[in-house]
Order: C-alpha cells, then sequence, then structure tokens
C-alpha cells in the first residue's frame, strides 16, 4: 500500500515538473527584440515602498526616468507599464499596487481613454501573463479578453504557447527560469534619434466621446485612491503621435474638474521641458529617447515635489544601494546602445532576435 | 459543442463526476438531463427536433409492441378455434394494423430529416433546372436550421423501430430510457448509429467507479485528441490550402491532397469515434466499434465492412436487404433469368438494390450532387469487381501470389487509392471540378511539381509535415499492433514505469504538438504605435 | 439439404458447406451472397424469406439454413 501510494505521489511530481518544464520553456521570453512583455513581472523583484508609481502605456514607460528622477529628487518611483496598457489594466495593476504598498501618488497617462473594448490578445498576454496571481489579475483578464481567448490559457500558459515549440531559440534554454532585467524601475530605454518630421493632424473623428467602459473604469480608479488616501494624478504624455484630440483634452480637463485631480497634459508643456523633436525621440514623435525622457523627468520631477510634497529619500541606506545598482544598469545600457549606434547605426546587438 | 474545445473538456468533467457522484438508480436519468444540456448548449431549437423524434418513435413502437404481444398471447389461446388459412389471415390483418402505425412514424420521422437537410437542395435542382428552360426566376431558398446529428439520431430511432417491428426485440417501457437511448451526448455528433439491443446492454445499468474501466476510458478519449489535433487538425491546413486553389494545385498536388485528406478524414473521424467509445466507456457504457483498421482492407467490400461500420450495416439491414428481399425484387428476378439467362439474370435486382443503397448513402452524407456523385461510384467500383471475381480466380490460378506479402500489400494499396480517388467528390466544389482534378493528376503532372516549397506555401512549415508524418507512423503502427488485440491491454501488461512514460508522452506530444488555440509566433508582436 | 448446398457451392466453390460454420460472422457470406441465397431458395423451394429473417444466426451454417427453409415449408407459426 505504502509503495503505491509511493508511486502515485512519484508519478503526479514527475508529471507536474513535466508541465511545469514544458510551460517556462515554451512561454516567450521578451529577453531580446521585444522586451515590453517582460516588463510587468519585474516589479515585484524589487524594494516596494514607492512614493510614486506611474500605471499606463507607452506614453509613459518611455517617456519618464525613474533612475532620473530619483539621482535628482531623491524620488523612490517606479513604472508599472506595458505596451498598449488598457485602462482596466491599469486600474486592475493599481488595485494590485495599492494592496501591496501604499504610494503617495499614482500617475495615470490617459491615452487609453480611447480604448473602449478588449484590443489584441498579444498585448493582453505581455500585460496580464507578468502578474502574479491574485483577484486582480483575474479581474484584468475577465476585463481584456477579445472573443478568441480563454481563461483556462492564462491559467495553463502552455495552451497558448504550445505550438511555439517549432520557433524555440537559444533564449529560451538561456533565459528558462532566471531572466535579465530588461527596464530600469519600468523604464525602457533607448539612446537613438529619429527625428519627428510631418507629423500628421488627427483626422476627424465621428465621435469624440470616449466609451462608457473607459469612463467605468476611470471612476474605479478614482475612487480607488480616494479610498486608499492615494494621490491620482492624470497626465497626458507630450508625444505627438497618437494624435490628441482637443475634444479628448476637454473631457480630461472636465473630470479632473469635477473629481478634484490634477491633470497635466504635457503637450502644453514642451517648450517649457525644452523638447527638441529633432533628438527627443527615437521614432518620429511617439516616443521619446532617454534625452527627452530625461527632460520631460526633469520637469515633471520638479511638479512633484513643489506641488505634491513627494519627500527626497536619498540618504536612506538600503534606497541608496538599490538605486546605485539600478543606476549601474542604466549607465552600462547608455553605454552599450550608444557603442552599438556607433558601430551598427541600429541600438539593437547584430544577433539580437528582433 | 465541439469536441476539441475547452467547454467540451469541462462540460465532460463534470458530468463525469456527477455521475459518479449520483447514486446508481440516478445515472441514466442524469445522462439524460446531460445530453438534453449538450444540445441546449448548441441551440435550443434543435431540442424540439429531437424530442418530436424521441416521442413519435417511442410510442409509435409502443403500440406496435403492446399490440403485438396483446395478439400473440390472444393467438396462442385461440389458435386451435382456426383453419390454416384463417390463422393466416388473421396474422395478416394484424401485421397490417401494425404495418400503418409503422409507416405512419417512418415517413414523418424521414419527412423531418428531408425537409431539414434536403429542402435547399431541392430548391437549388429546380431552380437549374427551370432556368435551363429559360425561366428567370427562381425559387428563394428557406432559411431552414439543420438540427446537430438529425442524420445519426434519425437513423438510430429509425433501427429502433423497425426491429420493434419486425419483432426482434420488445419496445422500451420507459419514455425517458428511449430519450437517453436517441440523444447519448458522446454519440449525438457523429454516430456511432448504435442499436437500441446493444447499448440499451449498458446504457441504463448502475456503474460503480471501477478504475480499470475509467482509465481505459481515458487512454481511449487522449488517442481520439492525439488523432485529431495532431494530425488531422495539422493537415487540414494543407487539404484546405490544395481544394481552395485549384489554379495552382492539380496534377500532383490533387493527388497529395487526395492523400492528405485520406488521413485527415481518418485521423479525424477515428479519433472522434475514439472519444465518443471512451466518454462512454468511462461511464460504463459499452458503444458499438465503427472502425476495424479500414486502410487495410484488401478490397472495396471489406473496407464498407470496417470503415463507418454502423453505418454500413445500417444500410445493409434496413435498407439493402428489405429492397432485396422484396416482393417486387423477387418477381423481377424471376423475370430477368427468363429474360437474361440464370447468370446475369440473377444479378439484377442485386446490383438494383446494391444502387439504390449507395444513392441513399450518397444523399445521407450531404445535400449535394458530389455526394451522390460519390455514393453511386462507390457502387460503380463494387460491380466492377463483383464482375471481374472470374477474372481475379483465373488469374490466381494462373499465378501464384495470392497470400503473399506483396500481393496483400498491393491489394491494400490499391483500395487505399480507389477510395482516395472517390473521397475527391468530398472535397471540390462541384462534380465537374472534381473530375477536372481527378484527370488532372494523370495530365498535368510534372516533376517540377515536387518541390518543398510549394508544400510550405500551403500554411505548413516542415516542422509541421514532419509531426504529421511521426504522427502517422505512430497511427500505422499502433494499427499493426492492434491486429492481434486491445493496444491498451497490451499495454496494461507493462511496468508501470513504462506505461507512465507512455500514456504522459502522448498527453504532452498532443499538449504541445495539438494544433489548437491561438498560434502563437514571435512575428504576430510587430510593434507599431504602441 | 442437397439442393441448398449446391445453391452455396455455386456462390463459393472453395468452401465446404456441409461442415463451415460462422458463414456470416467469418464473412465468407457478404450481404450480395445473401441475397442472391434468398432469391436462389425462392426460385427452388417456393419459399419467401422476409429481410426480418436476415440475421446472421439464420445464415452461419448450412444447417441453420435449411432449418429456415424448413420452418418456412412447414409454414405456421
Amino acid at each position: 500500500m505504502l509503495k503505491k501510494s509511493l508511486a502515485v505521489i512519484l508519478s503526479i511530481a514527475v508529471a507536474v515538473s513535466g508541465l511545469w518544464f514544458a510551460t517556462k520553456l515554451l512561454e516567450p521570453k521578451y529577453m531580446s527584440g521585444i522586451l515590453e512583455g517582460a516588463m510587468i513581472s519585474e516589479y515585484y523583484d524589487d524594494p516596494t515602498d514607492h512614493n510614486v508609481v506611474f500605471i499606463g502605456d507607452c506614453e509613459l514607460y518611455e517617456n519618464i526616468s525613474p533612475v532620473y528622477l530619483w539621482n535628482n529628487y531623491g524620488i523612490n518611483s517606479y513604472i508599472r507599464g506595458s505596451a498598449q496598457q488598457l485602462i482596466w489594466q491599469s486600474y486592475y495593476l493599481a488595485e494590485e499596487t495599492i494592496r501591496l504598498e501604499h504610494p503617495d501618488a499614482i500617475v495615470f497617462n490617459v491615452l487609453s481613454m480611447k480604448y473602449n473594448e478588449p484590443q489584441n490578445e498579444a498585448y493582453n498576454r505581455m500585460t496580464i501573463d507578468g502578474m502574479r496571481w491574485s483577484s486582480s489579475k483575474v479581474g484584468s483578464i475577465n476585463a481584456s479578453m477579445t472573443d478568441e481567448e480563454n481563461f483556462i490559457e492564462y491559467v495553463f500558459p502552455i495552451l497558448r504557447y504550445h505550438s511555439r515549440w517549432s520557433d524555440l531559440n537559444a533564449d529560451d534554454w538561456d533565459y528558462l527560469v532566471n531572466r535579465d532585467k530588461v527596464s530600469f524601475n519600468g523604464y525602457y530605454m533607448r539612446v537613438d534619434e529619429k527625428p519627428a518630421e510631418d507629423v500628421p493632424e488627427g483626422r476627424p473623428l465621428t465621435d469624440y466621446q470616449f466609451g462608457d467602459n473607459a469612463y467605468y473604469y476611470l471612476d474605479k480608479l478614482t475612487k480607488l485612491c480616494k479610498d486608499n488616501d492615494v494621490e491620482l494624478i492624470l497626465v497626458k504624455a507630450p508625444t505627438l503621435y497618437p494624435y490628441w484630440y482637443d475634444e479628448w483634452d476637454q473631457q480630461m480637463i472636465d473630470y479632473a474638474k469635477s473629481n478634484d485631480l490634477t491633470y497635466i497634459n504635457f503637450l502644453n508643456l514642451q517648450d517649457e521641458m525644452g523638447l527638441d523633436w529633432n533628438k527627443d525621440t527615437y521614432d518620429g514623435g511617439l516616443h521619446l529617447n532617454l534625452s527627452g525622457a530625461e527632460k520631460m523627468s526633469d520637469y515633471f520631477g520638479k511638479v512633484l515635489v513643489e506641488e505634491f510634497n513627494i519627500p527626497d529619500r536619498r540618504g536612506e541606506a538600503e534606497l541608496d544601494s538599490y538605486w546605485n545598482t539600478v543606476n549601474d544598469r542604466y549607465e552600462l545600457e547608455k553605454e552599450r546602445q550608444t557603442n552599438n549606434l556607433e558601430l551598427y547605426g541600429t541600438v539593437h546587438d547584430p544577433d539580437e532576435n528582433k | 459543442m465541439l469536441f476539441t474545445s475547452y467547454e467540451f473538456i469541462g462540460f465532460l468533467l463534470a458530468v463525469f463526476v456527477i455521475y459518479y457522484l449520483l447514486p446508481g438508480k440516478m445515472q441514466w436519468p442524469f445522462l439524460l438531463l446531460a445530453s438534453y444540456a449538450f444540445y441546449f448548449i448548441a441551440d435550443p431549437r434543435y431540442l424540439i427536433f429531437i424530442a418530436v423524434t424521441s416521442v413519435t418513435t417511442f410510442f409509435a413502437a409502443k403500440a406496435i409492441s403492446d399490440k403485438k404481444i396483446a395478439f400473440d398471447t390472444w393467438f396462442k389461446g385461440h389458435k386451435k378455434e382456426y383453419e390454416k388459412e384463417e390463422r393466416k389471415a388473421l396474422k395478416a390483418a394484424e401485421k397490417s394494423k401494425e404495418k400503418k402505425i409503422f409507416l405512419a412514424c417512418l415517413l414523418l420521422n424521414l419527412g423531418i430529416l428531408a425537409v431539414t437537410k434536403y429542402t435547399n437542395f431541392t430548391i437549388a435542382n429546380i431552380n437549374s433546372i427551370m432556368s435551363t428552360f429559360g425561366s428567370e426566376n427562381g425559387i428563394s431558398f428557406v432559411d431552414l436550421i439543420i438540427p446537430m446529428g438529425i442524420s445519426f439520431y434519425t437513423f438510430q430511432s429509425m433501427g429502433y423501430l423497425i426491429d420493434v417491428y419486425n419483432g426482434k426485440h420488445e419496445a422500451q417501457d420507459n419514455l425517458f430510457k428511449y430519450g437517453l437511448f436517441v440523444s447519448f451526448f458522446p454519440q449525438l455528433v457523429q454516430g456511432p448509429i448504435s442499436r437500441y439491443s446493444d447499448l440499451s446492454k449498458t446504457l441504463y445499468e448502475e456503474h460503480r467507479f471501477n478504475w480499470r474501466t475509467v482509465s481505459f476510458g481515458l487512454e481511449r478519449i487522449l488517442w481520439g485528441f492525439f488523432k485529431k489535433l495532431v494530425i488531422a487538425d495539422r493537415i487540414l491546413v494543407a487539404v484546405q490550402a490544395i481544394i481552395a486553389d485549384t489554379d495552382t494545385y492539380n496534377g500532383f498536388y490533387a493527388f497529395a491532397g487526395a492523400m492528405f485528406y485520406a488521413l485527415e478524414l481518418y485521423a479525424d473521424f477515428t479519433g472522434g469515434i475514439d472519444i465518443t467509445i471512451g466518454v462512454a466507456e468511462t461511464m460504463g457504457i459499452k458503444v458499438t466499434e465503427n472502425f476495424i483498421r479500414p486502410y487495410f482492407s484488401k478490397n472495396i467490400k471489406e473496407y464498407w465492412n470496417r470503415w463507418h461500420i454502423t453505418m454500413g450495416t445500417w444500410f445493409t439491414d434496413y435498407i439493402f436487404y428489405p429492397i432485396s428481399a422484396s416482393q417486387f425484387m423477387m418477381k423481377l428476378s424471376k423475370k430477368s433469368r427468363a429474360k437474361l439467362g440464370n447468370n446475369l439474370g440473377k444479378r439484377v435486382p442485386v446490383y438494383l438494390s446494391s444502387f439504390i443503397v449507395w444513392f441513399t448513402t450518397g444523399i445521407w452524407h450531404g445535400a449535394s450532387w458530389n455526394f451522390i456523385v460519390w455514393g453511386l461510384g462507390n457502387f460503380v467500383v463494387i460491380m466492377i469487381s463483383q464482375e471481374l471475381d472470374p477474372f481475379y480466380r483465373w488469374f490466381h490460378s494462373k499465378v501464384k501470389v495470392a497470400g503473399t506479402f506483396g500481393w496483400k500489400l498491393f491489394q491494400v494499396v490499391r483500395t487505399v487509392l480507389i477510395m482516395s480517388s472517390l473521397r475527391m467528390f468530398d472535397c471540390y466544389r462541384d462534380v465537374p471540378l472534381t473530375f477536372k482534378m481527378f484527370g488532372s493528376i494523370f495530365t498535368d503532372f510534372s516533376p517540377s511539381q515536387l518541390k518543398v516549397e510549394a508544400f510550405t506555401g500551403m500554411g505548413l512549415t516542415v516542422y509541421d509535415y514532419a509531426v504529421v508524418f511521426v504522427g502517422m507512423l505512430i497511427l500505422v503502427g499502433v494499427s499493426l499492433v492492434q491486429r492481434s488485440g486491445s493496444v491498451r491491454e497490451k499495454i496494461a501488461t507493462l511496468s508501470a514505469p513504462i506505461r507512465f512514460v507512455i500514456w504522459y508522452g502522448l498527453f504532452m506530444a498532443t499538449l504541445i504538438f495539438g494544433a489548437y488555440g491561438i498560434g502563437y509566433s514571435a512575428s504576430q508582436f510587430i510593434y507599431n504605435q504602441f | 439439404m442437397e439442393e441448398l448446398l449446391e445453391i452455396l457451392g455455386d456462390l463459393h466453390p472453395e468452401v465446404d458447406f456441409t461442415t463451415a460454420t460462422g458463414l456470416v460472422d467469418g464473412g465468407i457470406l457478404d450481404s450480395f451472397d445473401i441475397v442472391s441465397l434468398i432469391s436462389e431458395i425462392n426460385e427452388e423451394f417456393d419459399v419467401t424469406i422476409g429481410a426480418a429473417e436476415l440475421t446472421p444466426e439464420n445464415f452461419n451454417s448450412a444447417e441453420a439454413i435449411y432449418a429456415l427453409i424448413k420452418a418456412k415449408l412447414d409454414d405456421e407459426d
């Protein structure tokens, strides 16, 4: 009897570890080329008591540098952002963040108000897969799924990624369990430049009203922050495209006013920040590069300190040493990209899978 | 709810757990409930159709059966009072009363089947005939629903009705038990077409959890999923590419398409039946086998005894025999013998019955000329092979190849090629196109078509073909082993670690190499705006 | 019985029907054979065999077939 139960337990153990191994091997690693999918999960590894947490899409994670904020203002911050992060995904990340720590302020970028329905399965996965299991993750999945998706594919990612068996490469083995850090407290760095020319005017829309669903989650986010005594700051990043309509802007101004929130449209502050669209973007005005992000951080840091009294925490030994390591990686990455740019004309390594 | 969907697996799990938690007496009623739920999830409107068929056949069969029993009891007590001729007349009178009920029920149900399935086909044909006479305005098509599995459950019910009418067995007394026989969910979608005398043996019994039965059932389900997901659903991509673009894919590609389709259909159909039988088995219920390694058949007749067996026997028992044993055929037989001589004359009724059977088989498969021509194609091939019989006898008396491996292999290959050619009607849009594509195999073949690039251009990579190929080898291997008895029995005699490796390996292979879900590829993540 | 064996022998000269059993289950007689057989029987014995009686049990051996014919000839119950 003992022998038999032992055999059963052993079989189950082998079966489960086989599944675990296959899942780990087959899931995408996002360690080169498309790094965005790896960013959400990095959050959990670092010390948490951030004073500011930025939550939103690429208009945050490519435009603000927490390293700069630390070095110049002593602001301990993190960006919880991912590609095309939809508002409900941001909401659930905020919910989780507030459960895990208690930031003084949450900064939310309002561009995603333009999406009222689930959009793209691939982006969903990049945002959600990295989250740890909690009611927030369940909520995020349920709010995000497109018609072709199934909840169970999030529970068992192998059901989703099994067909990658024919695409496996060295990265999948190298990063089977341990992954590199790809971001700097959520910041995605690019040093290259591609001037913004001929940025198109937005085409007229038939309806400028943001959707009910988007507002529903914005309301939830507002309430969440109020209930937990967290300052919610709405921002619109200064990047030129996707086009931000005046009608949209007005809705956010009104919303902030009626809910007693701060809304900062950085598009109106380009001169104050000193943005130069010939030098401060790497893709013609969609996203800022490092130089642009540091300019924006410089301006925003001042606002955070002066208007929201975010404390300067430099001098706390633990934080100093943590930020030192991030800063070292930051400098190394800057150097690597600059070198690549000189040698190959691109920030990517020649053998990088794009 | 497709067999290969998360919903179905979830549904199965729920049914399975509840089934064994319930007291034995509640098991079959629960299965009825589950079957109707299964149907309800597919489309609530379907329920009316299956309920009508169940209720009408139940009461008709019950009435016939009750009358029969009452008559027999009465007759036993009173037959001495009558002369031989009178007794005959009494019996005939009884039979004709039963026959009225029988025919009414039969025609009603076949009528439902015909209307739902063939109305639009009929309209299309009328329209095309009218247009040849220059008529512009055709009849517009009717928007009818075709209830899932209607061909299968109608045939199953009619088989039951005919058997009761013929006195093979008594009618079921319980409407709900009968309802379960008609709607039993694992076989609702694609058969097998069970006989009441078979299925009723285990369907209503109480079943206690038995590890051996359950594990055997699960193994069978897993094997079915392997066939469907790893082989069928993958090669299907190439089949569809080939038949969709006949300008590019003719000649050798048409041949390759026919072979791919042979593999796809076999893996898909037998895999589905494996799942059906396996699901029933996990609940202790025995469903009739529907396939016995058909691609190992040596001739077409044998093939049809081994492929979709329950359909073949249904047509034999309920169409071929009644027609060929009818008074009309007996008379025809006499006449044709008198006119055409004994040898030729005796074949007329057989072939005529066979012709009717294959015509109906064709149209049963689908409301289109493709299927009708396919059915008649089978008839022609069977007739030819029947007529060639003397030739083969002569051949074998001269050349001693019978029984050799080479000859058997030749027979098997020949059967597969003939059946695959006929099945091309199943693939292409219409009959002329099928003939054109079949012809192109011989006329448009060129060695330049044997390019790897052409095949990887059909939506499958070299890796996919490799998986299909290995899957096919496993399929053939299992079939070879199966010739000497159940593969699962054989595996059960192996040591535990080896059993574990086999079943876990099959599970993981299905999980990873199965063609299901949203195909993931990194190329999807072309990073544009965000 | 003699006549019956002759009919059977015509269908399958290679089989010894005096001893053979399992004719249907063993695949010696297929549906074509059975239909030819009943029309021959109809001719020879003037006996009509109905579709309902075309079961494997009735055709598995020459003896069984003969029993069926005899029962038909004697008619009655």
